[in-house]
């Protein structure tokens, strides 16, 4: 199991190296900070909603990210979407629920992520 | 192999910038060794605590509380159920097809969903060993009456609607 998850495990590694070398601290801290407000936490969950990346990678880059200044609100929001928001499966879900109620979960999910970003905003 | 493409590629640009001295190359690969060394000192011990958990709860034990209970009860026992799966999203859904035809409600159903996406705790022990317990349960906190109000929703709109949970895979698979 350790070694099948390996090279995704790594490529995410290098990809993330890269990226964060190539977008400064300074950006980061301004687009997903403290102080980066609605913005930010759109940001965050628009990527979360449609990224498809695994739990168990998703939370090291957390961590990574929370190491380069980015707010716990945004981490929350960021791991939340990715966690209950799925477009690329939506097809997939919709076999299942129908459409219309497979849309209406995932908005409702979307809107969630935002209320519980917000409070872990509050006493993080 | 095809998977160790990236890998190679970058393990051979570290070693040309490192030998021709390249600020960037160095940077780079600065970031991933510290990411690394993070990443190969939990990931080996957090695979033996969710191999532990899958021995010591199995999920038949648990399933077989989910008749036809409804109420506080029934959500408690869906939770718990979802707490102690694995995997992505999308391998949830067929397993909300059981619930439906075991006589689970509508509020159930996407409280599963919700706990089985949020609340796996193989998934909470790498958010603890990464963010921090203190993270991991105010999340959990705050997420648990958030999706138990989602369920709610979906449960009030969808009560007097032809509302059914199908089940697409043709073939039977081992879920």
């Amino acid at each position: 199991m350790f070694l099948g998850l390996l090279p995704t495990v790594l490529n995410v590694l290098i990809l993330v190296s890269i990226f964060l070398f190539l977008i400064p601290q300074e950006t980061i801290i301004r687009l997903l900070g403290k102080n980066s407000g609605a913005l930010g936490m759109m940001i965050a969950a628009v990527i979360g909603s449609i990224s498809l990346i695994p739990a168990f990678i998703s939370y090291p880059l957390a961590s990574i990210l929370i190491k380069s200044g980015v707010s716990y609100r945004v981490v929350a929001i960021f791991i939340t979407t990715l966690l209950m928001v799925g477009v690329l499966t939506l097809p997939i879900e919709a076999k299942f629920f129908g459409l219309k109620v497979s849309i209406m979960r995932n908005t409702l999910s979307f809107i969630g992520a935002l209320v519980i970003g917000l409070i872990i905003g509050i006493f993080l | 192999m095809k998977k160790y493409i990236l890998s190679g590629m970058f393990v051979i640009f570290l070693i040309a910038s490192f030998y021709f001295n390249l600020s960037y190359g160095k940077s780079m690969g600065n970031n991933f060794w510290i990411f690394f060394k993070e990443m190969i000192t939990f990931l080996p011990f957090m695979f033996i605590l969710v191999g532990l958990f899958d021995v010591w709860f199995p999920r038949e034990k648990v399933e077989k509380h989910i008749g036809k209970q409804s109420g506080i009860k029934g959500t408690v026992w869906v939770i718990l159920l979802a707490m102690l799966q694995a995997g992505p999203l999308y391998g949830a859904f067929p397993v909300t097809y059981l619930l439906w035809k075991k006589g689970c409600s509508i509020k159930n159903i996407f409280i599963y969903l919700g706990a089985f996406s949020t609340l796996k705790i193989p998934m909470l022990t790498f958010e603890i060993g990464f963010l921090g317990l203190r993270f991991s349960l105010l999340r959990t906190v705050v997420t648990l009456p958030v999706f138990i109000l989602i369920g709610k929703i979906m449960e009030m709109y969808l009560r007097d609607k032809k509302f059914e949970v199908k089940q697409p895979l043709l073939e039977k698979r081992r879920m």
